[in-house]
């Protein structure tokens, strides 16, 4: 697993990269009761915001890590939006998509790093 | 950050798992371990500690204070009888509110509750506005605690007998081991409960006192933000404030019938002449409740179309989230008052989309005042 500076974590699924929030970032959220997610085969470039998740407290964005395209959405976020609390990096993935290559992840933070990251 | 104001029970907060944030000022608990969501529930199914230090204790003392404040407040204070408490807002000469407040009345002397980030501006108002002979007396050495949900009679009684028998809205003095709390059966939650002022000596043995009775919980400012948009009830520099008068907020009903034009003193006090004209005739908008269709949360900013076409916005939501008692979003905000009618559909403008909307009445959720 890979982390961003947004506290994204990734993880390759094949030939797919699949995203979704960290720990902290659920923590701090607090509460999640609302989450917004991309249309599948939408082209997103690096750094748009391809997400939308609010807690009870505020609303904030997930970016897209990497320029590919959306292949999957997790469904089960937008009927209960509380998996993203319950579990950040096992079933409340947010979405997978395709980017051109993967050996680009060597330049995000592993676990070690985002740990140091947060600290 | 460096120059927040720290509270007298900082200590206890830490201790209780709390995160802390700046409000007004001050680094407030926000939240503990159980998180907004959980703490907003408890209050609803039993009782929740809130510390509410941060807010304005003023004392007034002197012979004729509460005809003295009518001229800066529009509420019947003559009329408050002894014991008992009186919602209340301070007006500028246009007929704006400066800030809302709670009146007390003990004897001749008043007690009031203002909000926090007004707090000084609301003392020299009243020091500038009030006759010499009436004593503005600022209360520093006193927390100030809210006990609030349906348990919170039954967690209180235990440690003092007297305040089971209190009403919605009285006001009392009453002792808690030598201690003499300042209650009133009050709040800001929509719930029945008290606020109760305590001496900075006796108030973390107080506050622990009542966390270890059965069904109370610590909640922090998202719980009280939470429930408090529920109620109904406005917040001050948010929902109201000098741009804002009486009337359109809904809060007509606190300028007191007889301060009111064919009452026995009407007039006199600021803004009298808008207001008093607000209350016979009507206003151009109205702060309304919004259903928002969907799950997405409409929050304070969002800007608001009467038709999903429409170039320009007609109102704005002040107050907006998640309600966790109704399980989906709620808001509130001012429209035009041809709008204002319940049911009528309005559009909101979220991330480049206009979603619908629909206005109803306030409050969200019946109150449980035990009147």
């Amino acid at each position: 697993m890979k982390y961003t500076e947004e506290h994204e974590w990734l993880r390759v699924d094949g030939e797919l990269l699949v995203v979704g929030i960290t720990e902290y970032a659920a923590k701090q959220l607090g509460d999640v009761v609302f989450v917004e997610l991309p249309e599948v085969e939408a082209q997103v470039a690096k750094g748009d915001e391809v997400c939308v998740i609010e807690s009870v407290k505020a609303a904030s964005d997930i970016l897209a890590p990497l320029e590919g395209e959306i292949v999957e959405v997790n469904e089960a976020l937008v009927d209960n939006p509380a998996l993203v609390n319950d579990d950040p990096t096992g079933e409340a993935w947010f979405f997978k998509m395709r980017v051109d290559d993967l050996s680009v992840l060597d330049g995000f933070m592993t676990e070690d790093e985002y740990a140091e990251f947060v600290a | 950050m460096g120059d927040l104001r720290t509270l007298p029970l900082a200590a206890l907060h830490a201790e209780l798992g709390a995160r802390m944030g700046p409000f007004a000022g001050w680094e407030m608990p926000v939240q503990y371990a159980d998180g907004v969501l959980r703490e907003h529930l408890h209050c609803r199914s039993a009782a929740a500690l809130f510390d509410v230090s941060h807010m304005g204790q003023v004392m007034l003392h002197g012979p004729g204070a509460a005809a003295a404040l009518e001229a800066l407040v529009p509420a019947d204070l003559v009329g408050l009888a002894d014991g008992r408490q009186r919602y209340g807002l301070f007006t500028d000469l246009q007929g704006g509110i400066l800030d809302d407040l709670m009146v007390a009345r003990r004897g001749d002397d008043l007690f009031l509750v203002v909000n926090a980030a007004n707090a000084a501006a609301d003392v020299a108002h009243l020091q500038a506005g009030l006759p010499a002979g009436i004593e503005v007396d600022v209360i520093a050495d006193r927390a100030l605690l809210a006990l609030q949900g349906p348990k919170a009679q039954g967690a209180l009684a235990p440690l003092v007998p007297c305040a089971a028998a209190m009403r919605f809205m009285d006001a009392a003095v009453l002792d808690w081991e030598g201690a003499a709390l300042w209650l009133s059966r009050s709040g800001y939650t929509g719930e029945d409960g008290f606020e109760i002022s305590v001496p900075l000596g006796a108030a973390e043995a107080f506050a622990r006192t009542l966390l270890a009775q059965p069904g109370v919980a610590p909640a922090g400012l998202g719980a009280r933000d939470s429930l408090r948009l529920e109620a109904g009830l406005p917040l001050q520099g948010q929902d109201i404030g000098p741009d804002t008068s009486p009337v359109e907020a809904g809060l007509g009903w606190s300028v007191g019938r007889a301060r009111r034009t064919g009452g026995a003193r009407p007039g006199g006090f600021p803004g009298a002449e808008r207001i008093l004209h607000d209350l016979a005739h009507g206003t151009a908008r109205a702060r309304v409740g919004l259903l928002p269709d969907g799950r997405a949360p409409m929050r304070a900013g969002t800007p608001l179309f009467a038709a999903e076409g429409d170039p320009t916005p007609m109102g704005r939501i002040t107050s907006g989230g998640f309600s966790p008692s109704l399980e989906r979003p709620v808001a509130m905000g001012f429209v035009p008052s041809r709008l204002c009618a319940p049911g009528t559909r309005v559009y909101a403008e979220l991330r480049g989309r206009r979603l619908p909307a629909v206005v109803t009445a306030l409050p969200f959720r019946a109150p449980g005042y035990r009147k």
